[in-house]
């Protein structure tokens, strides 16, 4: 069988064993995310968890690695809300 | 290489000595060990606090202070990302919101401005505030500052009126004339000077050390965790519960840890602060950080699910009095101490450097920097150590 | 409070696998913690085995080892000699009064929010054998955070671990070795290989003596490799690199330079190839987050990486961390797989487990281990000296590069901290700039970022550079919901 999820509304396949990253690069989506400072689109980087460039909200649960979390039927993917909205101060170097 | 003064230890407190100095017109030379605010001034929040302090020299010198950050260092704010956020204190018991109350009654006294905040007003100022906590208080004084940026340039623009700045170089030993220090010995070389200031923050009692002084500076361990970055403003002031107070001006050994947290133009939520005396031990210690966690979630309950990225620890320079040391030292002429200033260095160092600079320059200070006397500890609590 | 285990053994990579097979073998009490739901690490990476297919291991090296060590596991898990913990990352390690060490874990895909719902854990050990594996080393190049691009191990994961081919035209760039596999496993997925862009001459190990006697079996798998890339044409690009990656929103094209063979400075004329995907690597960087927290010296390898000082038994400078595979020195898994063995070997004779009849037998395999790693460690340093990373890699960077991906740091960023406000070092530097700030904490910029502290300064870089990106307090994020939990229950507290 074939798992089906929603991305930004729209249907992705998944096959089972597949990460949710994966599948979203099989279906030619290379980027769910975009950067805080300077909005830039990111996608899967690393592809191991090491470098969590590929956060995504699964099912509302925001920032999980994308090339790390299996792929269920019916999952909710995007929607990414807390690592996008705007930021009215500057870049703070708070260690 | 000689010179009118020499700064030992590149920290807050030294770049806001050198800076003022040099403004003043003398030859400075700044001597660090290590890097640029390698110690103590990394490994802090960035704090100018007015509110978490008790009527005394103290809350003086940090009054004295924000008039030299907004007035003096005013034009250099964005340099170093100065933020005027206000610091909004809670009290969870309503005893504990009377004794907020009491304090804030002396503070008002001294300057210090207050907004006292209803238990229904809590969640204007913070959203996210826990429903549970009885009251508390506003201060609008209470601000920010990235304090790695801040030794940078203030030495950076100390360089640019004539001061020069040696990392990598140890203090030695001094250079006498009787008792007299008339400069230091250092791996780089000896450095002749008018005058010598010590300002090595929690290792200043070594350095007092090989002048054959003795100035009671000890390390007091404290953690600060970093989350993740979440949207801008989810937490908008340094909130902070009452009993913060009493934690930094209590001289327990054991652990104290009062729930600090705020939010930073990068995103991250700061959570501090513990306090221990452990020397100089850096390894996490798994109950501090567990502790703070607990209580940050305890005052923002959403944080429970806010991940962690890291945590980081520093050693507070602090003396029995909990009151810096400021000013020259009569036991040996020539040797200057600014030291001792404990968590609130990264504030109270504009108003350290600014009276160092007067006094060496042979002006009235503008404060009394009689409390700070670097002899000043009986000799009861030097055996302490 | 948990049994406490002879040896916690974490990782479940070549060293790892081995160490717990090893060690359980030996009658220790064993438990292994890894961060994957299946055993194999990045080497053995494998599609789910609950969804597996025949050809999911074609192109696999080394897979009868695997084979080997994997069905001894699933025996001693039977047998209740080892527990393995799939699926968990170690994010604090602390050390009671009693010397024993205590780790804390979270679940690598489900979000744990507090210690009591029986995702986040405790383990306690005796003794630990760290295998933390490493990832691809990256240097920064302009562009390098278009979507389309990709470590080339991720590439490759995709592939081995999801059956997912990231693009239809690949360019493959970096230098070492393992840009072959990579290369040749995307073409017989289907890809087109526009090119390998190598820094470095071609198999220039094979002309170093010591280094190819050392291991011969290597020669064997190259010339493969070298076979595959002709049967597929793709072109080898040596003395090259990627000058700037190109497009729109995502990969469009790549422009590279020749460079100059002594040090890597740009040399020659540029040229544009089209490609959708583009597979970095610069060899690799261990994980050092745990030997570094428990505090194990750590020295500058022939690479140039920061990895963990062992002695001829695999230990630490700390007493009972037994460290294994890449973390102390890249070397692949061959070697990886002895020293997992050795270290596993030597903690049982500490432990007094290995039986009194057989001492000589255990001389005898540690003496065995012990060439069989020299070999390894002649053949990882001529394969290093072969494929460094260029001396004039700074110079390929321009003002607006990023160098820190998560906090958007770039190049002219850290030249001004250096020259304006006087950073001197790696540490000072992120203080002042932000690089190594953000979620992954160094991890990705770590190495270059040292590099451009020491290069900016003129000097060489050393393990002092290395260090404050290599530490972290936390070896992963977790909730604060589970640092709470330590509050009340904090053993090496």
């Amino acid at each position: 069988m074939t798992y089906q999820m929603t991305f930004r509304g729209a249907a992705v396949p998944a096959e089972p064993g597949q990460s949710v990253g994966a599948a979203l690069v099989a279906a030619g989506i290379l980027d769910w995310r975009t950067t805080r400072v300077g909005g830039r689109p990111r996608g899967m980087f690393c592809g191991i968890g090491v470098c969590f460039d590929c956060l995504i909200t699964v099912d509302g649960v925001p920032n999980r690695r994308a090339c790390l979390v299996p792929a269920r039927d019916g999952m909710t993917l995007g929607d990414d809300a807390g690592d996008t909205v705007g930021r009215e101060d500057g870049d703070a170097g708070h260690v | 290489m000689t010179a009118d003064l020499v700064v030992v230890g590149a920290g807050v407190v030294g770049a806001a000595c050198a800076y003022f100095a040099s403004l003043a017109g003398l030859r400075v030379v700044v001597v660090e060990r290590g890097a640029l605010a390698g110690g103590t001034s990394s490994a802090g929040e960035g704090n100018l606090l007015v509110s978490d302090k008790e009527e005394g020299p103290e809350l003086d010198l940090a009054l004295y202070s924000q008039r030299i950050w907004r007035e003096d260092l005013g034009p250099h704010a964005g340099l170093w990302e100065f933020e005027s956020k206000g610091g909004l204190v809670v009290a969870a018991s309503d005893e504990g919101l009377a004794s907020l109350r009491e304090l804030s009654v002396h503070q008002r006294r001294c300057g210090v401005e207050v907004r006292d905040v209803a238990r229904d007003e809590l969640r204007d100022h913070e959203p996210h505030l826990s429903p549970g906590l009885a009251g508390g208080a506003f201060y609008p004084q209470d601000a920010q500052v990235q304090p790695m940026l801040v030794v940078a340039h203030l030495l950076r623009l100390a360089r640019e009126a004539g001061a020069r700045v040696r990392t990598r170089t140890e203090v030695t030993g001094f250079l006498r004339d009787g008792d007299r220090v008339t400069g230091v010995r250092t791996t780089g070389g000896d450095i002749p000077a008018g005058a010598v200031l010590n300002a090595a923050g929690t290792w200043a009692g070594g350095v007092a050390d090989l002048a054959r002084v003795h100035v009671p500076v000890l390390p007091r361990r404290g953690f600060i965790l970093v989350t993740e970055p979440l949207p801008a403003r989810t937490i908008r002031h340094k909130v902070y519960a009452a009993e913060y107070v009493g934690d930094v001006a209590s001289s327990d050994a054991a652990l104290q840890t009062s729930p600090v947290v705020e939010g930073t133009g990068a995103g991250t939520i700061l959570i501090g602060s513990s306090r221990e005396r452990v020397g100089f031990d850096r390894t996490v210690s798994a109950k501090a950080v567990g502790t703070l966690a607990a209580k940050a979630i305890a005052l923002f309950p959403m944080l429970r699910e806010v991940r962690a990225m890291r945590t980081y620890l520093g050693f507070r320079p602090y003396c029995p009095d909990h009151l810096p040391v400021i000013g020259p030292d009569p036991r040996a002429p020539g040797l200057w101490h600014a030291c001792g200033h404990e968590g609130a260095g990264i504030g109270l160092s504009a108003g350290t450097g600014r009276l160092i600079a007067q006094a060496l320059a042979g002006d009235e200070p503008d404060l009394d920097l009689t409390p700070f006397a670097p002899d000043r500890f009986p000799v009861a609590e030097e055996a302490l150590r | 409070m948990p049994d406490t285990y002879d040896v916690a053994v974490v990782g479940a990579g070549p060293a790892g696998l081995a160490a717990a097979v090893e060690s359980a073998a030996a009658g220790l009490g064993v438990v292994l913690i890894d961060a994957a739901g299946q055993p194999g690490g990045q080497y053995w990476r494998h599609y789910d085995e609950n969804h597996a297919r025949p050809d999911d291991r074609r192109g696999h090296h080394g897979l009868r080892t695997f084979t080997r060590l994997r069905e001894r596991l699933d025996v001693l898990i039977g047998a209740g000699r080892i527990r393995y913990l799939p699926g968990h990352q170690v994010w604090l390690i602390t050390r009671g009064e009693g010397g024993e060490f205590t780790l804390r874990l979270t679940p690598t895909t489900s979000p744990a929010t507090d210690g009591t719902d029986g995702l986040s854990r405790a383990e306690t050990a005796r003794a630990l054998i760290l295998c933390p594996g490493g990832y691809d080393r990256q240097l920064p190049v302009p562009g390098w955070d278009l979507p389309g691009v990709m470590a080339a191990g991720g590439a490759q994961a995709l592939l081995k671990g999801h059956r997912t081919l990231a693009g239809r035209r690949a360019v493959v760039a970096g230098t070492g070795p393992f840009l072959l596999p990579v290369a040749t496993g995307l073409a017989r997925a289907g890809a087109g290989v526009a090119a390998v862009v190598e820094a470095n001459g071609t198999l220039g190990w094979l002309r170093d003596p010591v280094g190819t006697m050392s291991v011969p079996g290597k020669g064997v798998e190259a010339l493969q490799y070298a076979a595959l890339m002709a049967r597929h044409r793709v072109p080898y690009r040596r003395g090259t690199v990627i000058r700037e990656i190109l497009g729109e929103g995502r990969v469009e094209a790549v422009r590279i330079a020749r460079v100059d063979r002594a040090d890597g400075r740009l040399a020659g004329p540029e040229e544009e190839i089209a490609a959708d995907l583009v597979a970095l690597g610069w060899g690799f960087t261990p994980s050092l987050e745990l030997p570094l927290m428990l505090g194990a010296q750590t020295r500058r390898d022939v690479d140039g990486s920061l990895v963990v000082v062992v002695d001829d038994l695999q230990r630490s400078t700390v007493g009972g961390v037994y460290v294994a595979g890449e973390a102390t020195g890249v070397g692949g898994a061959a070697l990886a797989v002895a020293e997992g063995r050795l270290s596993a070997v030597a903690l049982a004779v500490a432990l007094r487990r290995a039986p009194e009849s057989s001492r000589e037998a255990v001389t005898a395999v540690i003496r065995r281990l012990r060439g069989e790693i020299r070999r390894g460690r002649r053949f990882a340093a001529a394969m290093h000296r072969a494929y460094p990373v260029p001396v004039a890699w700074t110079r390929w960077l321009t003002g607006s590069t990023l160098v820190c991906r998560c906090e958007e740091v770039s190049y002219g960023d850290l030249v001004r901290a250096c020259r304006d406000l006087g950073a001197q070092d790696a540490r000072t530097l992120k203080m002042l700039a932000r690089p190594g700030m953000g979620w992954c904490q160094g991890r990705v910029c770590g190495f270059a970022t040292a590099e451009i502290a020491a290069c900016l300064n003129r000097r060489e870089t050393t393990a002092e550079d290395l260090r404050p990106l290599s530490t972290r307090s936390l070896a992963v994020p977790v909730t604060l919901g589970e640092l709470a939990a330590l509050a009340d229950d904090a053993p090496g507290g």
